[in-house]
C-alpha cells in the first residue's frame, strides 16, 4: 500500500496526466489561467484605488509652472515642498491637528463606551418592549441626520431641557458654537453612525455562549461585574474596530462639525475652506488681483487633503488588523 | 411556590438591568431623535420666522410641500436625478462588493496587502474628503476639456463605447452601463464596509459544505450559486440598506446640498424641512419595498 503511494509520487506529471486521461492537465491549465486573470483583476483594482493618492502626492511636490507643462505627468521637474508649508500655514496645521485629535479621540471613546453598554443590553437581557427599542435602533441607522438637522440646529440654538431652563431664564441657552451639544448627542448614542456600532456590537455579544455568563453568575459575579470582567475582555477585537471606525469617521466628518463646532478649528472644516483661503492668500499677499488659478487651487487642495489623511494612513498602517481582520475573520453573523 | 417567586425576582432584576444598559440610548433617542423629528415635521408645515432670542413657526398647511413640487425650479429634477443615481450606484456597489469579497476570501500571495488596499476607501471616502474630491473633479474636467484636443481617441473603452453605440441596439441601456464603468472609481471607493460585511459572512460558511458538494460533483460555479449565495443572502439586505443610507449621507449629494443651502443661506427652515421630509419619505419607501423584495429570497439556515 505504502509502496504504491511512493510510486505514485515518483511518477512524472505527464504519467499521471495520462492515467487520468487528460483530466489533470485540464485542471492545471484552468487553475493557472484563473490565477492569472485574478492577478490582473486585483492589480487593476488596487491601482484604481491607489492612483488618485499617488497622483495627489506627485502633484503636491510640483511648482506652479509644472502644472501647466503638458510633458510633466507624474515626476515634478521643479521639486518643491513649498506647497506643504503654505497649506500648513493656511490651515494652521499644528493647532488644528491637536484640536482634531482631541475631539476625535474623546468623541470616539465616549461613543464606543455608550454603544457597548447599549449593545450589551440588547444582546444579553430580556425585557419588555425590547423589540420596539431595537426597531428604534434600526430607525436611527436609517434616518439620515440631514432630515432632522434643521430642527437640531434650532434645538441647540435655543437649548432647553424639558422647559426647565426657559422657566428660569426666560429663554433657552445658545449652545451653537460650543462643543457640548455634540458630546451630549454622543452620550445619547445619536452621533455619526452610532446605530451601526450598536448593531455590530450587539451581533458580537449575541454569539458569546450563554454558559459563560451563567458560570459567572454561579460564581457570585453580579450583573455589572460579569459584564466588565467576563464579557468586555472577550469583546476587545470588535470594540477596537468600532473605535477605529468611529475615530476615522469623526476625523473626516464635516457635517456635524459644521453644525456644532463652528468655533473649533478642525481639519475637516479647514480642508473644505482651503480653496477660498488660497484665493485670498494669492490676491492679498502675492498681490495678484485675479486670485489663484484653477490648477494651483486644485494643487493646494490635493496638498491639504494629503495632510489631512496622512495621520489616518499612519494609523491605518499600524492598526490595519483592527480595521480589517477583526471583523472579517471573526465571522459575525450580521 | 417560593422558588417561582424567586425566579420571577431574578427575571425582574435582569429586566431592570437591561433597561439600565440601554438607558443612554432611550434618553438620547427621545431627546435628540424623536423631539427634533417631531419638531421638524411640524416645521415643514409652517412658515418659520427666526427673530432675536426665539423663533416662531406659523402654521401654514402644506404650502411648503406644494412649493417644493410645483414652484421650486430645481427640486423635482434634483430629486429624481439623485434617486435614480442612488439605485443604479447601489446595485453596482452590491455586485462589485460581493465579487470582491469572494476573491478576497480565497487564498493567494499578498492577500493581506490587497485587503488593506481595498479597505483604504473606508478612510478615503468618508466625510469631507469625498466632497472635496468632487470639487476637484470639476477642475479636472476643465483641464480635460483643455487637453482633449491634444489627446483624443487613445482610450480603449472609448473605442468600444463608440462601436457599441453605433450598433443602435439598446443604446440607453448601454449608456447606463458605460456610466457605471466610467464611475467604477466611485463604486470601488463606496464599497469598503460592504466588502467587510460580506467577508465576515463568507467566514461563517463551513468548509465541509463545499467539500461535500465537490465530492458530489458540483463545480465551483454551481456551488457559488447553490451554497455561497443562499448562505449569505441575509447579508444582502443588510448591505443594501447600508449602501442606500450611506449614499444619502454623502456630502456630494445634490439634494442634501440644496437643503443645507436653504438652511444656512436662505434661512428658510420650513421649506428646508419640507424638502428633507420628502427626500426621507422617498428613501424610506425605496428601502422598505426593496428590502421586502430581497428578503423574500433570503434563505435562513438553522
Amino acid at each position: 500500500m505504502s509502496d504504491a503511494a511512493v510510486k505514485m509520487e515518483k511518477e512524472s506529471f505527464w504519467e499521471r496526466n495520462r492515467k487520468s486521461s487528460g483530466y489533470l492537465l485540464k485542471k492545471m491549465t484552468r487553475q493557472t489561467v484563473y490565477k492569472i486573470i485574478r492577478a490582473f483583476l486585483l492589480f487593476g483594482m488596487c491601482f484604481l484605488i491607489l492612483q488618485p493618492i499617488l497622483n495627489k502626492i506627485s502633484v503636491s511636490f510640483m511648482e506652479e509652472r509644472d502644472l501647466y507643462n503638458n510633458t510633466i505627468i507624474s515626476v515634478p521637474e521643479h521639486f518643491t515642498t513649498q506647497n506643504y508649508f503654505l497649506a500648513a500655514d493656511l490651515m494652521d496645521y499644528g493647532k488644528t491637528l491637536i484640536n482634531t485629535i482631541g475631539v476625535s479621540l474623546t468623541i470616539a471613546l465616549l461613543q464606543i463606551a455608550v454603544c457597548t453598554l447599549v449593545g450589551y443590553g440588547f444582546a444579553r437581557f430580556e425585557f419588555p418592549l425590547k423589540k420596539m427599542w431595537f426597531v428604534c435602533v434600526l430607525l436611527v441607522i436609517i434616518v439620515p441626520p440631514q432630515t432632522i438637522s434643521t430642527s437640531l440646529y434650532l434645538h441647540f440654538r435655543y437649548f432647553d431641557i424639558f422647559g426647565i431652563i426657559g422657566a428660569i431664564r426666560g429663554e433657552g441657552i445658545n449652545l451653537r458654537g460650543s462643543k457640548l451639544p455634540y458630546y451630549l448627542m454622543s452620550a445619547g448614542c445619536m452621533g455619526l453612525k452610532n446605530g451601526l456600532y450598536i448593531y455590530m456590537i450587539r451581533q458580537f455579544f449575541r454569539n458569546i455562549p450563554k454558559e459563560l455568563e451563567e458560570a459567572a453568575y454561579v460564581d457570585g459575579c453580579g450583573i455589572f461585574s460579569t459584564f466588565a470582567r467576563i464579557m468586555l475582555p472577550d469583546a476587545t477585537p470588535i470594540l477596537t474596530s468600532c473605535f477605529l471606525f468611529s475615530f476615522v469617521w469623526e476625523w473626516t466628518d464635516s457635517f456635524y462639525a459644521k453644525m456644532f463646532m463652528g468655533n473649533t478649528r478642525l481639519l475637516a472644516r479647514e480642508l473644505s475652506m482651503i480653496a477660498d483661503r488660497v484665493n485670498q492668500y494669492v490676491s492679498l499677499v502675492v498681490g495678484d488681483r485675479t486670485g489663484a488659478s484653477v490648477a494651483y487651487t486644485s494643487c493646494m487642495i490635493s496638498t491639504g487633503m494629503l495632510m489631512v489623511i496622512v495621520p489616518l494612513l499612519i494609523l491605518y498602517l499600524f492598526a490595519q488588523k483592527g480595521f480589517v481582520e477583526s471583523i472579517s475573520s471573526s465571522g459575525i453573523k450580521m | 411556590m417560593k422558588k417561582q417567586k424567586k425566579l420571577a425576582g431574578l427575571q425582574k432584576r435582569k429586566a431592570i438591568a437591561g433597561y439600565m444598559f440601554i438607558l443612554p440610548f432611550i434618553v438620547g433617542f427621545l431627546a435628540f431623535m424623536i423631539q427634533p423629528m417631531a419638531q421638524s415635521l411640524y416645521m415643514s408645515f409652517c412658515d418659520v420666522q427666526v427673530g432675536a432670542g426665539s423663533f416662531s413657526p406659523q402654521f401654514k398647511g402644506i404650502v411648503n410641500y406644494v412649493r417644493a413640487f410645483t414652484l421650486d425650479a430645481e427640486f423635482n429634477r434634483l430629486l429624481t436625478e439623485e434617486i435614480s443615481r442612488m439605485c443604479i450606484n447601489s446595485l453596482a456597489i452590491m455586485v462589485f462588493s460581493f465579487f470582491v469579497a469572494l476573491i478576497l476570501n480565497q487564498k493567494f500571495k499578498g492577500r493581506a496587502l490587497v485587503r488593506a488596499i481595498f479597505f483604504l476607501p473606508v478612510i478615503l471616502s468618508s466625510g469631507v474628503i469625498i466632497g472635496v474630491e468632487t470639487d476637484n473633479k470639476l477642475m479636472a474636467s476643465i483641464q480635460d476639456a483643455i487637453g482633449q484636443t491634444a489627446s483624443s481617441g487613445i482610450s480603449i473603452t472609448g473605442a468600444i463605447e463608440e462601436i457599441l453605440q453605433t450598433a443602435g441596439i439598446g443604446t440607453r441601456a448601454f449608456s447606463k452601463v458605460f456610466e457605471i464603468v466610467d464611475g467604477i472609481y466611485d463604486v470601488a471607493i463606496a464599497s469598503g464596509i460592504q466588502i467587510i460585511i460580506f467577508l465576515s459572512g463568507l467566514q461563517t460558511i463551513s468548509q465541509s459544505m463545499y467539500e461535500a458538494a465537490d465530492i458530489e460533483g458540483c463545480t465551483a460555479w454551481e456551488s457559488l450559486w447553490k451554497i455561497t449565495f443562499p448562505m449569505i443572502s441575509s447579508l444582502f439586505v443588510v448591505n443594501w440598506i447600508y449602501t442606500i443610507v450611506d449614499f444619502c449621507m454623502r456630502t456630494d449629494n445634490e439634494v442634501i446640498k440644496k437643503i443645507s443651502e436653504e438652511i444656512t443661506i436662505q434661512i428658510n427652515y420650513g421649506f428646508a424641512s419640507a424638502m428633507s421630509w420628502i427626500y426621507f419619505g422617498v428613501v424610506i419607501l425605496i428601502i422598505g419595498i426593496s428590502s421586502l423584495i430581497i428578503s423574500k429570497g433570503v434563505y435562513y439556515y438553522e
